[in-house]
């Protein structure tokens, strides 16, 4: 039986399980709009930018695991999804995107919301497709969440012409895969996991450094195994909060630019570091001539790409972590049964008094500072099934040093890409995901104004999501760069003119919003809105010239850490 | 230092672009590109050289590995391969010169695939430097026009251009 392209493509990804479509329809969809709107299994959820709407596909695809859905139309709507494919894809999320196209015969004569898609997002894709044939549909949809989702994920985005859309053709999902340029490597050779146990057992000073990878591969069960049998630090990256238990003794926290400073420490006086799904980002290394200079490295990753690429490395081991992890456990275990092992007891002792000589602090006073907000989101949420996100800048970081994360999939954040924005969207994905889960958004007040107007979505929705906006009325992160290195001289970062009333916000998209400026009133707002099963948002006026701290100054050593403002310039 | 990567790839639009995209988003120059399709019409192969050091190109052919639509790929040593590159030269040939441009084109075994009046079309296969020298010895009686391949290589021996 025929038909219609459009009809085939709705088939083909309820063939795939697709639960949300995250869009905006244009005149090029119309025909896909005409059958999505009657399928049982899939549901479209209108946004309000197709930026939002990529974020919320990325995610939904974070806190589930699953392969995230986004759909624009030709043109404006497929360029407006640009920033949202690009931050899947520094972060390696498998999110399919579909965008229409002008009719075939009319691509390359600047037709009407004509816009070179394909073309535009290639730097930013794992893969992409532009549909010529009918025929395709089902094999290219097929293919999309098969690279999306598999290897190192990341986006990808398929360009539906509307006459494909429109045509007729015997249809008949396919049951299977033939790519011969595509098979990534899952399992680890076994003779680099030898030489691995060989270099853990040789170490003095080993440490973990686990990143967004393991959580993709969903191996944070395996490295909390391996970590707590072999007693080593662990510290992680932005991405691989939630690899394992940070409120573990051997966890060091994040470590990097704004990480702890015991993190940054252990790392660059360790003699060996096994990194696991982790790419040695300069927000990580700092000055990568001096990063971890007497270390030798291990490293786990399912890209080949990534071994060697910033540092040298001396065990590589490409796969998937999981197998790679519960491979080298067993190995461990058989080694250290056989031999006289010594437990790194030394080296702990001294990561931990490291730890107890620099924690992360703020001052603890009358003035409604972040850090004490987050400690109490933290109190509120830690024993629920939540899921954190954030925007990005100083809210970012100070939810990345103090919410304190156990669990895969429950803190979301752009890392690579540090798109402003990200926090609000990715809170929609995830909660539609996850519908029973606590959805708390820790925002700034510049990336929140980047989507407010995906407010109405959440609203619309009734979405339980909770934006917690830290307003400190600037572009924070900048005017922290300006006071430190720059003189104090702030430029372009004062967001005080023309700050919206929040609450007013909330209340206009029919959100409930509340505003909290003292520190006495922080818990109880909180706990309100936390109870309400209203989209809320919440407003803290917080101290205008907070910094993160530490802070290690772009290039420097990640041991050359600012620990406080310096004292001339403290207000 | 010059490198020629050999990449068997799908024969679909766009696949140029994206091998294309990888080597420009480091800033290399691609000093010679060559496609045509091999003995299967459904794959192609891509003959590039490229002039840079040795640690750069390892990232960019880790990256062109990744690309969904690159089937095999390998990077030829210049003295584990044979090299070839192909070249028609139009040259000025009034009679009077005519038989010292053939003589020219004998000795380096160079086709006459095109003769007028007054010029001379050569065609020359062979490995750069022999190219290089016949385009020396005619520059002097004046080349018209001149339209180089890039270079094609496959691996020296039984031994497959492999991964």
């Amino acid at each position: 039986m025929k038909i219609t392209g459009a009809e085939a493509l709705i088939k083909s990804l309820e063939n795939e399980n697709v639960e949300y479509i995250f869009g905006i329809p244009g005149g090029v969809l119309v025909d896909i709009h005409h059958h999505l709107c009657m399928s049982k299994k899939i549901k479209h959820i209108l946004m309000r930018h197709e930026q939002v709407a990529a974020h919320a596909a990325d995610g939904y695809a974070r806190a589930t695991g699953r392969v995230g859905v986004c759909m624009a139309t030709s043109g404006p709507g497929a360029t407006n999804l640009v920033t949202g494919i690009a931050n899947a894809y520094m972060d390696s999320i498998p999110i399919v995107a579909l965008t229409g196209q002008v009719k075939s015969p009319m691509i390359g004569t600047d037709a009407f919301q004509e816009a070179d898609i394909t073309g535009i997002t290639l730097p930013v894709v794992k893969h992409s497709y532009l549909l010529k044939d009918p025929r395709e549909i089902g094999r290219v949809i097929k293919e999309a969440f098969y690279i999306a989702g598999s290897g190192r994920p990341g986006p990808v985005l398929i360009d539906i012409p509307r006459d494909i859309s429109l045509a007729e053709v015997d249809f008949k999902y396919p049951d299977s895969i033939d790519l011969p340029g595509y098979k990534p490597t899952v399992r680890g050779n076994p003779k680099q996991i030898k030489l691995a146990v060989k270099a853990i057992m040789a170490s003095e000073r080993p440490i973990v450094y686990a990143g967004g990878g393991v959580i993709l591969s969903n191996a944070a069960k395996e490295l909390t195994s391996l970590v707590r049998f072999l007693r080593v630090p662990v510290t992680t990256t932005l991405m691989g909060k939630g690899a394992f238990p940070e409120t573990d003794d051997l966890s060091l926290g994040m470590l990097g630019m704004h990480g702890t400073a015991y993190a940054n420490y252990a790392i660059n006086e360790s003699d060996l570091i096994i990194a696991i799904g982790a790419r040695f980002d300069d927000r990580v290394t700092g000055n990568p001539e001096k990063f971890a200079v007497n270390a030798k490295v291990i490293h786990i990753d399912i890209d080949p790409a990534e071994i060697g690429k910033n540092v040298k490395v001396d065990v590589p081991i490409v796969g998937d972590a999981k197998q790679i992890l519960s491979g080298l456990l067993v190995a461990l275990k058989t080694e250290i049964k056989s031999s006289k092992h010594r437990p790194w007891g030394a080296w702990l002792t001294k990561v931990e008094a490291w730890k107890a000589k620099h924690p992360l602090f703020y001052k603890k006073d009358k003035v409604l500072r972040p850090q004490f907000i987050i400690e109490q989101i933290y109190a509120l949420t830690k024993d629920t099934d939540h899921v954190i996100t954030t925007g990005v800048g100083q809210n970012q970081m100070w939810a990345a040093q103090f919410y304190k994360t156990d669990t895969a999939r429950d803190f979301l954040s752009s890392g690579g890409l540090g798109t402003m924005g990200y926090g609000m969207p990715a809170a929609i994905g995830a909660q539609f995901g996850r519908p029973k889960s606590l959805v708390v958004d820790i925002d700034g007040d510049g990336s929140f104004q980047m989507v407010s107007q995906d407010l109405a979505t959440a609203a619309a929705h009734k979405l339980p999501i909770k934006i917690c906006i830290l307003n400190n009325m600037y572009l924070g992160m900048v005017r922290q760069w300006q006071e430190l290195f720059y003189e104090c001289r702030y430029a372009a970062v004062d967001l005080g003119p023309g700050m919206p009333d929040f609450v007013k916000l909330a209340d206009a998209y029919g959100a409930k919003g509340i505003r909290v400026t003292k520190n006495e009133q922080v818990k109880p707002a909180l706990e309100k809105a936390f109870k309400d099963p209203s989209t809320y948002v919440i407003e803290f006026c917080i101290d205008r010239e907070e910094c993160v701290f530490p802070m290690v100054a772009p290039g420097a050593e990640i041991t050359d850490m600012m620990m406080e403002k310096p004292a001339r310039r403290s207000r | 230092m010059k490198h020629i990567v050999s990449a068997l790839v799908e024969n679909k639009p766009g696949v140029l672009v994206r091998i294309a995209g990888l080597f420009s988003r480091r800033g290399f120059n691609i000093e010679s590109l060559a496609v045509g399709p091999t003995e299967h019409p459904e794959v192609s192969r891509m003959t590039i050289v490229v002039d840079v050091a040795d640690q750069p190109l390892e990232q960019v052919t880790k990256q062109l590995h990744k690309l969904i639509n690159v089937i095999k790929l390998s990077e030829l040593r210049m003295d584990e391969s044979v090299q070839r590159e192909l070249v028609m030269i139009k040259v000025k040939a009034p009679a009077a010169k005519r038989a010292e441009i053939i003589e020219i084109a004998d000795i380096f075994r160079a086709n006459i695939v095109d003769v007028s009046r007054d010029m001379i079309v050569l065609e020359v296969t062979g490995t750069e430097s022999k190219i290089d020298a016949i385009e020396n010895l005619l520059i002097p009686y004046g080349i018209i026009e001149f339209a180089r391949t890039g270079k094609i290589a496959l691996a020296r021996g039984s031994k497959e251009t492999e991964q």
